[in-house]
C-alpha cells in the first residue's frame, strides 16, 4: 500500500513535460544533471517541492509522446510513488513499470482530486482512494507478471534475482 | 484480423486475437544517442551481460546531436561507439542519417519483419508492411540481450483515404486532418492501418509521412499493408521481402472504420500547443516567423526536399528568416545535391544542415529564443518543444514551410505550385 501527498495535473503530460528535449540532451550524459527540470515547465521548482512517496494524480494520455526512459527514472528518482491517470501512453507505461514505477490506471480518483490532498494506492488489493476527498475507487489489478516486476523494483532487478524475465520462460 | 496480427500470427505460428499478450522474435532493435545511453548503462552497468543474442539484429545510430553540439553528446558517442565496437553491433554514426530512414535506405528493415526501436516514431517503417513499435531503452536492452520481447496484439483501426489531394496538399496535411479530427489520444491502445483510394496517390515518401504521424494520435503502431507501389519500390531498391503477409482486409474484424475524403482538404498547421490542434493555412496566414526548419524523420525525404526547391527555385528567404534544410540521410542528401535541389536552396538562401534530429527535440542546430515563431515540417508543438518554453511552433508540409520561408509568415503553398503537381 502506497500513501502520499497528490500531484494534481491535467490531460495530455507528454515526456517532453516531463523532461524537457533540451535538458536532456544538454546532459545526455547524467540523470543526475537532469533532476532539477523535471516537470519544471508544469510546476517550477517540482524537484525540490515533491516529497518521497508523493503521488501523481493526472488526466488522459499521461507520458505521451517521446519514448524517453528518463521521464519515469527521474520522477521515481525525485521521490514519485506512482502515478495514477486515467490513461497512459503505452510506451510510458512499458517504460514506468521496467524502471519500477507503479502506474495505475483509474477514472473518478483523477477527477476528485486536488494537489495537496492525502492519496492511497493499493495495486495488489486493485483500490485507489482519495482519503480527503473521501473518494475510493476499484481499479484492474495488475497481470502478476507485472506485479512481480513492480515488487522487485523493476526488471533489472528481476532479471538478477531470477535470471530472466517472467515472461521467458517456456519461450526457449 | 489486422495486417499486424496475421503479421503476429506468422511469427508466433498460431492464430493470435487482439488483447493477448505473446512472446516474439525480434528482427530488428535500435536505439539513438537519445535512448542508447541508457541501453549501454543496462546491459553493462545494471545487469553486466558480457553477451547480447541478438548483437548481429541490433544497430545503433548517431543521429539525434550529430555532429556532437557539446561535450556531453560527445561522451555519449564515444560510448556507444565502444561499446559496438565491443558486441559486434553496427553503428551508423554522424552524417548517416536519422534511424528511421537510414533502416530503410539500407534495407535493414523489410517488409513483414518485427521491429523494435528505442524511439517513439519507430511506426514510421510501417509504412512497409512492418510490426513496428516505439520502447523505450530497457524493453530495447532487453530485446537486444535475449532476441525476444513481450507485445500485446493490438486491435486494429481502420482509417481510409479516399480521393485524390487537391495539388498544394501533401500528406502531412492529409495526418494533420486526421489528428485534428481524432484527437492526441484518438487511436489510443490501438494500431492505425492505412487503405483507401488516396494512397495510390501517394509515394513511400509521402507515405512514411502517414505513418509516422499516427503516432501522434495516441497508436501504438500504424501500417500500410504490401501493395503494388510497395512491392516496386522494394524491387527498385534490389531487396526482398523478409516475410510474405497473407492478407485479406475484406475478411477483418476491425475495432473501428473512419473513412475521410482528401478531396476536400485543404493545407493545414498544427498551432501550438498540440497536434491536434489544426487549423488551415488560409485562416491563419499573416502570423509572422523566425525560423523556418525543413527535415526530421517526418519529412525529410527527398520529395520533401524536391517541393520546397521547386518553390524557392530563384526567389529568396525573407528577410529576417531563417530557414534550416536538413534531408533525413546520407542517400537523401547526395540524391538531393546530384538533382540540384540543395544548390537551388543554398542560393535562395536557406542553410543546409546535415542530417539530425536536433532542432526537432529541441538538441542543437535551431533552437528557438524567448517569443520566437518557428514552422516546422516536424511532428511535436508541444511548449518548449524546440527551444524556450516561451517560443511557439507550427507543424506544416515542406511545401508550407517553403513556402512560409518566402513570404516570412504562414502562406498557403497552394499558389507556388499551380501546374506541377504529379
Amino acid at each position: 500500500m502506497i500513501r502520499g501527498k497528490c500531484w494534481k495535473l491535467e490531460d495530455n503530460v507528454s515526456t517532453d513535460h516531463i523532461i524537457s528535449g533540451k535538458y536532456k540532451f544538454g546532459a545526455i550524459d547524467s540523470l543526475d544533471a537532469m533532476v532539477p527540470h523535471v516537470l519544471e515547465e508544469v510546476i517550477p521548482d517540482f524537484y525540490k517541492k515533491v516529497r518521497k512517496g508523493d503521488v501523481i494524480v493526472a488526466g488522459r494520455n499521461f507520458g505521451k509522446g517521446s519514448s524517453r526512459e528518463q521521464a519515469p527514472r527521474l520522477l521515481k528518482m525525485v521521490g514519485v510513488s506512482a502515478v495514477v491517470a486515467k490513461s497512459f501512453s503505452h510506451i510510458f507505461f512499458r517504460n514506468a513499470i521496467n524502471v519500477g514505477l507503479l502506474v495505475v490506471v483509474a477514472q473518478k480518483v483523477p477527477d476528485v482530486s486536488e494537489t495537496g490532498d492525502t492519496v492511497e494506492v493499493d495495486p495488489e488489493g486493485g483500490v485507489v482512494r482519495n482519503v480527503t476527498k473521501g473518494v475510493e475507487e476499484t481499479v484492474n489489478a495488475l497481470p502478476s507478471e507485472v506485479t512481480a516486476i513492480l515488487k522487485a523494483g523493476g526488471i533489472v532487478e528481476y532479471i538478477k534475482n531470477h535470471g530472466a524475465p517472467p515472461w521467458l520462460k517456456g519461450t526457449e | 484480423m489486422g495486417f499486424i496480427d496475421e503479421l503476429l500470427s506468422s511469427v508466433v505460428g498460431r492464430e493470435v486475437s487482439p488483447g493477448e499478450v505473446v512472446v516474439v522474435d525480434v528482427d530488428v532493435v535500435y536505439a539513438h544517442d537519445g535512448t542508447a545511453p541508457l541501453v549501454v548503462d543496462v546491459v553493462e552497468r545494471e545487469l553486466s551481460l558480457e553477451k547480447l543474442e541478438a548483437a548481429c539484429r541490433t544497430y545503433f545510430f548517431i543521429d539525434h546531436l550529430a555532429p556532437a553540439p557539446h561535450v556531453a553528446a560527445a561522451s555519449v558517442h564515444g560510448k556507444m561507439r565502444e561499446f559496438c565496437r565491443k558486441h559486434g553491433i553496427r553503428l551508423y554514426d554522424v552524417g548517416n542519417g536519422i534511424c528511421h530512414q537510414v533502416v530503410v535506405d539500407e534495407g535493414i528493415v523489410r517488409s513483414g519483419m518485427v521491429v523494435m526501436g528505442a524511439d517513439s516514431h519507430t511506426p514510421t517503417v510501417g509504412a512497409l508492411g512492418v510490426y513496428a513499435l516505439g520502447v523505450g531503452s530497457t524493453d530495447a536492452a532487453i530485446a537486444m540481450a535475449y532476441g525476444k520481447q513481450w507485445v500485446r496484439v493490438p486491435p486494429t483501426v481502420k482509417v481510409t483515404l479516399t480521393g485524390r489531394p487537391e495539388p498544394g496538399v501533401m500528406s502531412k496535411d492529409v495526418i494533420l486532418n486526421v489528428i485534428g479530427e481524432l484527437g492526441t489520444d484518438g487511436t489510443m491502445g490501438k494500431v492505425v492501418e492505412f487503405h483507401g483510394s488516396t494512397l495510390k496517390f501517394f509515394s513511400m515518401d509521402s507515405r512514411f509521412t502517414l505513418t509516422n504521424m499516427s503516432v501522434e494520435m495516441g497508436s501504438e503502431s500504424a501500417v500500410i499493408p504490401v501493395d503494388e507501389l510497395t512491392e516496386q519500390w522494394i524491387k527498385a531498391r534490389g531487396l526482398t521481402l523478409h516475410r510474405l503477409i497473407d492478407y485479406n482486409p475484406s475478411k477483418s474484424p476491425f475495432v473501428d472504420e473512419i473513412v475521410f475524403e482528401v478531396g476536400d482538404m485543404e493545407p493545414v498547421v498544427a498551432a501550438p500547443p498540440d497536434v491536434d490542434n489544426v487549423v488551415a493555412v488560409s485562416e491563419i496566414e499573416g502570423e509572422e516567423v523566425d525560423q523556418v526548419f525543413i527535415g526530421s524523420c517526418t519529412n525529410g525525404r527527398l520529395e520533401d526536399i524536391e517541393v520546397a526547391a521547386r518553390i524557392l527555385r530563384g526567389g529568396r528567404v525573407s528577410k529576417g528568416v531563417r530557414c534550416i534544410i536538413s534531408p533525413a540521410s546520407r542517400l537523401v542528401y547526395t540524391e538531393a545535391l546530384k538533382r540540384g535541389y540543395l544548390r537551388t536552396l543554398a542560393e535562395a538562401g536557406c542553410i543546409i544542415a546535415p542530417p539530425t534530429c536536433g532542432p526537432c527535440v529541441g538538441g542543437h542546430m535551431g533552437i528557438l529564443a524567448e517569443g520566437e515563431v518557428a514552422i516546422a515540417t516536424t511532428n511535436r508543438n508541444f511548449p518548449g518543444r524546440m527551444g524556450h518554453r516561451d517560443s511557439k511552433v507550427y507543424l506544416a508540409s515542406p511545401a508550407t514551410a517553403a513556402a512560409t520561408a518566402l513570404k516570412g509568415s504562414l502562406t498557403d503553398p497552394r499558389e507556388y505550385l499551380r501546374g506541377w503537381w504529379t
